[in-house]
């Protein structure tokens, strides 16, 4: 048969791995930087690009799209073009994808700080951004599937499946999510709310986690390890059922983020009852990974890269045991909104995935350097370094966790009220968790920056195979149609595109069986009448609230439990929520529920009024020197953007929330009586008066504090009456 | 558990029928995708889990 030549793009595979190590550095930094938020609040004070809120969803963000993504797409054009035969489909695609990925990262890096974000969780870059991701999301399908219809193999490889599913169900997770209303060049609206946004933001939530961080490195896992290990995966027969059985139920299980809130109860069950089923195929995947493994265990001992292998895919295994016991309404009651999730989140971020990129890193980079890795003691370290740091990271966060979730249903013993009635000493108690935490980090990104040294070391020595040459067999023509005597699968299996579409109806019957009902049935979400839209200034409080990032840390969501109840006051109810564009129930509880701010005569809550947040946005210290909310002054000097207010609104009533066109018109005017009601309330606090009421060139009444103060004094009050 | 589900799809016409289907769904699934897995034969199998090894 003839023979081809041709050669494979390494540079491109080298390119991925260079970004994901760099920003792999910095997106841990900006983590190790919150964790030490959490114990000196103040360290970044007065900088509002620096703050707690505006770097939560930078570190999200570089973790998983840049450090994760970067190795992600290394892994694949690597192993795919071997496994294909082929070079990639476009070397321009191929740089399109590089370069357009990098900018986008580098604009959620300066969007993100500056405040611009939509705050639905790991969805937080801004309209414009989104597009481009779409746009270079189909850049990177052209050039997997082009590769795939030219290559000189005639069956398509399992690991294959995964990044044909990871394509296919990002691009579906990322646009329904995405679907915003533009106000302007940098801001926009949900067109879900409440509820319904809450069911979206968690189907794609749930799924970036299943189809951006787990597929992928499945993928990855079936074609690395029997690599490296020099033999083939346990059982071919177990990947094919764990990839279908994986894909199809995956999509199912977003629904357990929402548990016990005002999501429809019959979703939260399909919910559990999905992510219950998980544990098969994640486990199953797991399994055959570990056991490719078997014989060459003592190839372990002295490999680093095996060893990296072993802890992720154990990593995998835990986090994916963990997953469905969480969904357990039970264990979840105690859970949520708890550092355990924290803890759950990060083994499998740090193990599952930062150790799979690192063993296919020192893997790799010898090999197209042509050259031995610099130090495999350097290597040995890192693993050590790197695992001590995820324990050391995650145990004290369990502990945190069900610390703190056990203190906040504690009574006292006659059953009265609650034994931790102030929030803040249920945070004083998690101190030390927090220093350990900050350690295991501070281990984890040393060993990352071993390997920095470790790689740059390993590429000086060697000399870089930009182009491999290949020379394989020509695959012969066969007929498109199924050959006489060929299975099904078998043909299915070699034609990309009809295999493409099954994926897809795989995922979607899960996705639209939850989020139809939810949008179409109206009785789903029962309207409650005393709810009413936002007043302007309230309006404006609300993307203050959101530009700020206090949803990282505060959630509006009273779960139906008595002591929540206690705390906070009536339970959430969906009704509430129907002029929530976007939702802002938030997923962890830093600082306590916000849900019910604007009552008043809750026991821990009376004396909050206008003078009260004043002077917590100014120095939260000096009203409890034990608070760990960091300081938001700039909110008290910068003045209120209000040029888009009425724009603002006439969105609000294309997503159906029923302002009327006088009430448009009057905003300006209704926005200065509301805040000169806020005003006057400040001005009669003598410390506020002597430092801020003789100054008249922009009065207070015109500062951002002010419409947030409305806004937290409006939460709550429309269904709970304010004594 | 049951009862939560009850209560609110019940307000959709003919949502008896929704467990049959999916039971039937997901059973036929994965009747499926074991029957994909078994029915290749030992050498295929084998020939294809070794692609990853011959691939330079």
């Amino acid at each position: 048969m003839e023979k081809q030549q041709f050669y494979y793009d390494n540079k491109i595979v080298r390119n991925f791995i260079y970004a994901s190590i760099v920003f792999g550095v910095v997106g841990m930094l900006v983590g190790l930087i919150l964790a030490f938020l959490f114990l000196f609040p103040n360290l970044t004070s007065g900088v509002s690009f620096l703050s707690f809120g505006r770097l939560r969803p930078l570190h999200t963000n570089a973790v998983i799209f840049a450090f994760v993504g970067n190795a992600m797409f290394a892994g694949i054009y690597y192993s795919m073009q071997r496994l294909l035969k082929a070079r990639m489909f476009s070397d321009l695609l191929s740089k399109i994808h590089f370069w357009g990925w990098q900018l986008i990262i580098v604009a959620a890096a300066i969007s993100l700080p500056l405040g611009y974000t939509t705050s639905k969780e790991y969805a937080e870059l801004e309209w414009p951004i989104d597009i481009a991701i779409a746009l270079i999301w189909v850049v990177f399908g052209i050039n997997m599937i082009g590769t795939i219809i030219k290559r000189r193999e005639r069956h398509i490889y399992v690991a294959i499946w995964f990044y044909i599913a990871t394509f296919v169900t990002v691009a579906v997770l990322h646009i329904f999510n995405s679907l915003e209303l533009p106000v302007s060049a940098m801001k926009s609206y949900s067109v879900y709310a409440g509820v319904q946004d809450a069911l979206v933001q968690w189907w794609y939530g749930h799924n970036a986690v299943a189809f951006f961080l787990t597929t992928p490195f499945l993928g990855m896992m079936y074609y690395f390890v029997p690599k490296v290990a020099n033999r083939p995966v346990y059982s071919y027969r177990l990947s094919i059922i764990h990839f279908w059985s994986l894909i199809f139920i995956y999509i199912w299980a977003g629904p357990h983020h929402l548990l016990y809130t005002a999501l429809p109860d019959w979703a939260q069950n399909l919910g559990v009852v999905f992510s219950v089923m998980l544990i098969a195929p994640s486990w199953g995947g797991m399994i055959n990974g570990l056991l490719t493994l078997r014989g060459v265990w003592d190839k372990v001992r002295t490999d680093a890269v095996l060893k990296f292998f072993v802890v992720a895919i154990t990593g995998y295994g835990m986090a994916t045991f963990e997953g469905p016991m969480l969904s357990l309404k039970n264990v979840n009651a105690i859970a949520h909104f708890t550092d355990w999730i924290i803890a759950h989140v990060h083994v499998g971020a740090l193990a599952w995935n930062g150790f799979l990129s690192f063993g296919m890193i020192y893997w790799l980079i010898p090999r197209m350097t042509k050259t031995k890795l610099f130090s495999e003691k350097l290597a040995n370290f890192h693993f050590w370094i790197g695992t001590l740091g995820i324990i050391l990271y995650s145990l004290p966060m369990y502990v945190a966790g069900f610390l703190q979730a056990s203190m906040w249903k504690q009574f006292k013993p006659d059953g009265g009220a609650l034994q931790y009635g102030n929030f803040l000493e249920t945070v004083t108690e998690l101190m030390p968790m927090y220093w350990m935490r900050a350690i295991g980090g501070t281990l984890y990104l040393t060993g990352v920056i071993v390997l920095v040294y470790n790689i740059i070391r390993t590429v000086k020595q060697g000399s870089p195979v930009e182009n491999e040459l290949v020379e394989v067999p020509a695959l012969a023509v066969i007929s498109p149609n199924r050959l006489k005597g060929e299975k099904l699968h078998s043909w299915l299996e070699r034609k990309p595109v009809q295999f493409m579409l099954l994926t897809t109806v795989a995922i979607l019957i899960g996705g639209l069986i939850q989020i139809l009902p939810t949008i179409l049935v109206k009785s789903n979400i029962p309207t409650i009448a005393a709810v009413k839209p936002y007043t302007p200034l309230e309006l404006e409080g609300r993307d203050l609230y959101i530009r700020e990032g206090c949803v990282g840390c505060h959630s509006q969501m009273v779960r139906p439990f008595r002591s929540e109840v206690e705390r906070y006051g009536d339970y959430s109810k969906a009704g509430e929520f129907v002029y929530d564009h976007p939702f802002l129930w938030g997923s962890k509880r830093t600082g306590p529920d916000l849900a019910r701010e604007g009552v008043k005569g809750k026991p821990f809550n009376g004396g909050r009024d206008d003078v009260w947040h004043f002077n917590h946005m100014y120095d939260p210290q000096g009203l409890n020197e034990k608070s760990i909310m960091p300081r938001y002054q700039w909110l008290i000097k910068d003045e209120l953007d209000k040029s888009s207010t009425q724009d603002k609104m006439r969105a609000m009533v294309t997503l159906g929330v029923p302002y009327t066109e006088a009430e448009i018109n009057n905003a300006l005017k209704h926005m200065d009586e509301q805040a000169t009601k806020i005003e006057t309330n400040l001005l009669a606090n003598p410390d506020i008066k002597k430092s801020f009421g003789a100054q008249t060139a922009s009065p207070l009444k015109d500062r951002e504090i002010v419409a947030l103060i409305a806004y937290l004094q409006r939460l709550g009050t429309d269904t709970q009456v304010k004594k | 558990m049951l009862k939560f589900i009850k209560h609110n799809l019940e307000t959709i016409a003919g949502v008896e029928i929704y467990p049959i289907i999916s039971l039937t769904i997901f059973f036929t699934a994965f009747v499926l995708f074991t029957v994909w897995a078994f029915t290749y034969s030992k050498e295929k199998i084998k020939e294809i889990s070794e692609m990853p090894l011959n691939d330079e």
